[in-house]
């Protein structure tokens, strides 16, 4: 029932590489940002939520257009990139990067919604005890946050599986080297013939999805079992 | 060890300026909520930064604005009991107890682990997992995390206020002990003059962000005897009581005391208003109370419209409350003979 060409596995596993990437790299940043903003003074602090939630209202293919502007041979960061010998416009470093750039604020405000529930005086007994405030982060912020983190990783998984606007702007729509499944949905769904193909890559997604859901909802039980032991 | 402030902070429209230097080992820090108390635990602490002057205890500067220091809260070897115990909950009871402990430099380790877990009995609650904890169970753990990160200064803020009456005189004799076992000051804060009483020898009594006294609890709780709804406490430690006619009879100074709620052959902690002490200027021939005292007057003192009755009895001392208008018409002066009626269950035994 499933007919899948070469071409599609590809595109499922590469898929599944860029949305991984995309979370374990934003992983640290969106930790850092969410610690920022929940228990750092910041003047500024608003500017920074907006900047960091921007991504989530702006029409993907405005992030994708000026994630090309910046990494293009002629961008900003591009031209630093180049004198490195890296060219990451349409390749799947570039979808990683789109990836990342959509999920991040998905992921910062579940991380932030897990601090935010962490009581301050556990973080006031623990400096009083003697650890120091990065001590502290990796001994009681940390672990108290790995709800967050971990509903945070799974929506940015999700959504980088997803990810299609930004990506077919600065990654392009090459079979094999930077088409995902929602690029190769997209390429079937242009063509009358392909239907059924075009539907087997969705059920593939569907799946994968549902996956996802299912191991997160596992894990943040097993959790719950360990606390309440 | 002494302990000297001078400290200016702004927070909202509250100002906390305090200043006192006061030496102890079980110094009180009393005040109605709102006074400011917390605000100095955070201070002393440096979980907080005030807005200029200085703290140090026993000589060492932790906060000055004028010499620009100021230690962060894990360099200050300042150890704080909180009224929740907020003990680690991704943290088994062990981890818990040895958080501050690890943390500590090894030249200044002086309690042993084995020797608090012995001190606070808590053996049987290693292996459990903290949400697993009863209450007070909880917060003698925190108490054991407190004291084995080998603090020079103990901060307890109201440790006692989320626990009920039972609990709370369960804790008390911990908390003493500990302080009193391992050589370690402390803070105690309190809105209650009952726990002044039973915790502190020196007490800061604050209002309004200020300091404005520094007094004993006996005084502390002489001032309050008219405006606590409770009057003056007495507390007495009576033990080994024999039965007499359905009541305890606790021997007391070198009389006894006959009290309705005892436990055999235990050591009891009780309370005795000083309004629930009845003063006669002669022998009554029958009552129905069961202790008749003959007492000495060694002191009256002015409460509000109260008259405090300090009286010697059995080699013991009690104090009674009366209205001034009973003093006058009793003629109470000092040195003069009165008889004291007290029911047996007016002693509310407090653990």
């Amino acid at each position: 029932m499933l007919s899948l060409t070469p071409e599609d596995i590809q595109a499922i596993l590469l898929s599944l590489k860029v949305a991984l990437t995309a979370t374990l790299l934003s992983l640290p940043l969106g930790f850092a940002t969410a610690w920022l903003i929940v228990f750092r003074p910041l003047r500024g602090k608003m500017l920074l939520e907006v900047l960091v939630n921007l991504p989530l209202t702006l029409p993907p293919v405005v992030i994708g257009y000026f994630l090309l502007l910046l990494l293009g041979r002629n961008g900003w960061a591009g031209k630093f990139l180049d004198a490195w010998g890296m060219h990451l416009v349409f390749t799947w470093k570039a979808a990683v990067i789109a990836s990342a750039t959509v999920g991040f604020p998905l992921l910062v405000r579940s991380i932030r919604l897990g601090m935010e529930s962490i009581d301050r005086q556990l973080i006031q007994a623990s400096r009083s005890l003697g650890a120091s405030w990065l001590d502290t982060l990796l001994t009681v912020v940390l672990p108290l946050s790995v709800r967050g983190i971990l509903a945070g990783s799974s929506l940015m998984f999700a959504r980088s599986l997803g990810e299609f606007g930004a990506t077919i702007i600065v990654a392009g729509n090459i079979p094999g080297l930077t088409q995902t499944i929602p690029l190769a949905i997209y390429d079937y769904a242009s063509s009358p013939s392909s239907t059924m193909m075009a539907l087997s890559l969705c059920i593939v997604s569907v799946v994968i999805s549902v996956s996802v859901l299912f191991m997160h909802e596992m894990l943040g039980r097993n959790l719950e079992r360990k606390e309440s032991l | 060890m002494k302990l000297q402030i001078d400290v200016i902070k702004t927070q909202g429209n509250f100002t906390l300026q305090a200043a006192a230097a006061v030496e102890g080992q079980r110094i009180g820090i009393f005040g109605q909520s709102g006074c400011g108390k917390s605000t100095l635990v955070h201070l002393v602490s440096g979980l907080l930064q005030p807005d200029r002057d200085e703290i140090a205890i026993d000589g060492e500067t932790l906060f000055s604005s004028a010499k620009n220091i100021s230690l962060p809260p894990e360099q200050r070897r300042i150890a704080i009991v909180f009224q929740q115990a907020m003990l680690f909950p991704h943290l088994g009871v062990k981890a818990n107890l040895l958080y501050g402990y690890k943390r500590c430099r090894t030249a200044n380790r002086r309690i042993d682990p084995a020797a608090i877990i012995d001190v606070l009995q808590l053996e049987p609650l290693l292996k459990r997992g903290v949400n697993r904890l009863s209450g007070g169970e909880k917060q003698r753990v925190a108490l054991g995390r407190a004291v084995l990160s080998n603090p020079r200064l103990l901060l307890m803020d109201e440790p006692l206020s989320a626990l009920d009456d039972a609990l709370r005189f369960q804790i008390i004799p911990y908390l003493k002990s500990v302080s009193a076992e391992f050589g370690i000051p402390y803070l105690f804060i309190s809105h209650s003059v009952l726990e002044m009483q039973l915790m502190t020898d020196r007490i800061l009594v604050m209002k309004d962000g200020k300091v404005t006294e520094e007094t004993t609890p006996d005084q502390l709780a002489r001032n309050r005897m008219a405006a606590s709804q409770t009057g003056y406490l007495n507390l007495l430690h009576l033990h080994r009581p024999s039965m007499e006619n359905g009541l305890y009879s606790y021997p007391w100074g070198t009389g006894n005391l006959l009290v309705s709620d005892g436990i055999a052959e235990k050591t009891s902690l009780f309370e005795l208003s000083s309004r629930d002490i009845i003063l006669f200027k002669q022998h009554p021939e029958a009552i129905s109370a069961r202790n008749l005292l003959e007492c000495t007057v060694m002191e009256l003192f002015r409460s509000d419209g109260r008259v405090g009755v300090v009286l010697s009895t059995f080699g013991e001392k009690l104090i009674a409350e009366i209205v001034r208008s009973a003093a006058d018409e009793l003629d109470i002066t000092e040195g003069s003979t009165i008889f004291a009626a007290i029911k047996a269950s007016s002693f509310r035994r407090l653990d």
